[in-house]
């Protein structure tokens, strides 16, 4: 009873703190709410790369195209010898006239072309397709088909794939790096401007200490105010993380700029995004408070 | 019974300037003590020394059984809580009512609503405050601003009420009225150490003298004996 009863006090005395002192109580909300706001475009912006990246990953197929005068057994042999390979995720073989039937339902164009072909005139080759787990060692699987009897060419995108990976490798590492050095930033920013919030209030602090307060009993209240400003700094970064969002992603159909760059649905992103954003308010908050009040007490 | 008991104290400042010296000292549980002396011999030091705001550089202070100069910081408030401290400049909160400054004292620690409010509205009556309960300290005289810190004080029952010149800002009269509501309380059996300058109020009270001079005991008056010191 006697440990709700201080919880509750110090909750109700937070609320006090963070009401009587409104003007800099303020200063820290909009503190947290601004950074709070660049962090939310950092996770999006992020976290979209990511998204893009792993898409980009699963749809990379190498093709190994294999002589069209092998036979069965010799394609078996050629299937086990792929499935040893180290890094291979998936492989599937396309005959040429699975290929052409795709090509065909694709396009008007390859049907009037190759519906007269008959199975010797077609110079498409039967294929392996293959994807990999790693596509940062893609180039390797390649040499290795290379090196198998039977397949006379292997293609994935060579140069290209490798390029695109490395690049979105850097902007998600630089996206991580941003919302890390902002939410170190922002706590200390908000620390500071705590810490003019206590200086203000030296004055309780030095009569809670003469009254027989511990250091736990001034400390809970300040960092429970953290706490509080943490929460009402990021109600503005949240509403615009949800609503932002979403009606960005419906403006552009789920895409941007192209076809080729989809965009995360805004449903459950937002709200997971949102629970990081009070996350982060309300630990730098409290971190801020706790760092601004150790400076008042005797440890 | 001591309640408190200086042997040996000594203290410097990191600044070199020693305030009090040899200090031996005892006094008895239910005591009312006036200490004076002229200023810089070492009264503030020796009442600071008390509640532990300042640590002895040597020899040993008990009060209430607890040595005080051995307490870690992070231990003060244990010391804390068995004294009542009393200041010139009252040190309220300015933004809190009379009921919520003295309750300040009692919620820290937990007391459910109803005894906090019993106990907060004794205490107030007996320094004669209960009629200003809703009131902010800004709409107060000196005087009852000073009951508010004495009420605030002595909310929690301690042995011990330390008085750190708590009349210095008030006229002759309120000056009397705080002091019938320390000797109410004294009654009551809490023991009072009072640090003044005025020494009319000292010849009045008749209570025990100790006079200070350069950090250590001038002259230790007994109850009913002083008369007049020069300071």
């Amino acid at each position: 009873m006697k440990t709700f009863r201080i919880i509750g006090r110090n909750f109700r005395d937070a609320f006090k703190g963070v009401f009587r002192n409104f003007s800099l109580s303020f200063a820290s909300i909009s503190c947290i709410t601004i950074t709070l706001i660049v962090v939310a475009i950092s996770i999006i912006l992020s976290d979209n790369v990511n998204n893009f990246t792993e898409l980009v990953e699963k749809d990379v197929t190498v093709v190994a195209f294999i002589d069209n005068s092998l036979k069965d057994d010799k394609i078996d042999e050629i299937k086990d010898k792929i499935s040893v390979i180290d890094n291979v995720d998936t492989y599937e073989f396309k005959s040429k006239s699975d290929i052409t039937k795709d090509m065909r339902d694709s396009s008007d164009v390859f049907d009037s072309i190759m519906k007269n072909w008959n199975d010797e005139e077609n110079p498409i080759q039967n294929t392996f397709q293959i994807k990999v787990v790693n596509i940062e060692k893609i180039n390797d699987v390649a040499k290795e088909l290379k090196n198998i009897d039977g397949i006379t060419l292997v293609k994935y995108g060579e140069g290209m794939v490798e390029q695109l990976v490395s690049v979105f490798d850097v902007v998600h590492k630089i996206s991580i790096g941003a919302v890390i050095a902002l939410v170190l930033v922002t706590a200390f920013l908000i620390s500071n401007t705590i810490k003019i919030t206590i200086n203000s209030r030296q004055r309780e602090i030095g009569i809670m200490r003469l009254i027989g307060a511990s250091n736990l009993n001034i400390r809970i209240p300040f960092i429970i105010e953290g706490l509080l400003l943490g929460l009402l700094g990021s109600i503005i970064p949240i509403i615009i993380t949800i609503y932002g969002y979403s009606s960005v992603y419906k403006h552009f159909d789920g895409y941007l700029f192209s076809q080729f760059i989809k965009l995360i649905p805004p449903t459950p992103f937002v709200y997971i995004t949102s629970l990081i954003l009070v996350g982060i308010g309300i630990l730098v908050g409290m971190f801020g408070s706790w760092r601004a009040v150790r400076k008042h007490l005797k440890i | 019974m001591d309640l408190i008991r200086l042997t040996k104290v000594k203290k410097t400042y990191k600044t070199g300037v020693t305030a009090i010296q040899d200090l031996n000292l005892k006094i008895s549980k239910g005591d009312f003590v006036f200490i004076i002396g002229s200023t810089g011999c070492g009264k503030s030091t020796l009442i600071k020394m008390l509640y532990r705001e300042e640590k002895p550089t040597s020899g040993q202070i008990i009060v209430g059984g607890i040595d005080v100069g051995r307490l870690r910081n992070g231990k003060v408030y244990k010391i804390r809580r068995k004294i009542g401290v009393v200041f010139q400049d009252y040190k309220l909160l300015p933004k809190s009512t009379v009921y919520e400054n003295v309750a300040f004292a009692l919620e820290i620690f937990g007391l459910p609503k109803d005894e906090i409010h019993s106990k907060v509205v004794k205490v107030l009556e007996l320094v004669g405050l209960k009629n200003k309960i809703k009131n902010y300290p800004s709409q107060l005289s000196g005087g009852e601003q000073q009951r508010v810190a004495i009420a605030r004080a002595i909310v929690n029952g301690p042995k011990l009420l330390i008085c750190d010149e708590p009349t210095g800002n008030l006229d002759p009269n309120t000056s009397l009225e705080i002091m019938n509501v320390l000797e109410e309380i004294n009654k009551l059996g809490t023991t009072i150490i009072m640090v003044t300058h005025d020494i009319n109020i000292v010849k009045r009270m008749n209570k025990r003298v100790i006079v200070l001079d350069s950090g250590r005991v001038l002259k230790d008056y007994k109850k009913g004996t002083y008369q007049n010191e020069n300071i």
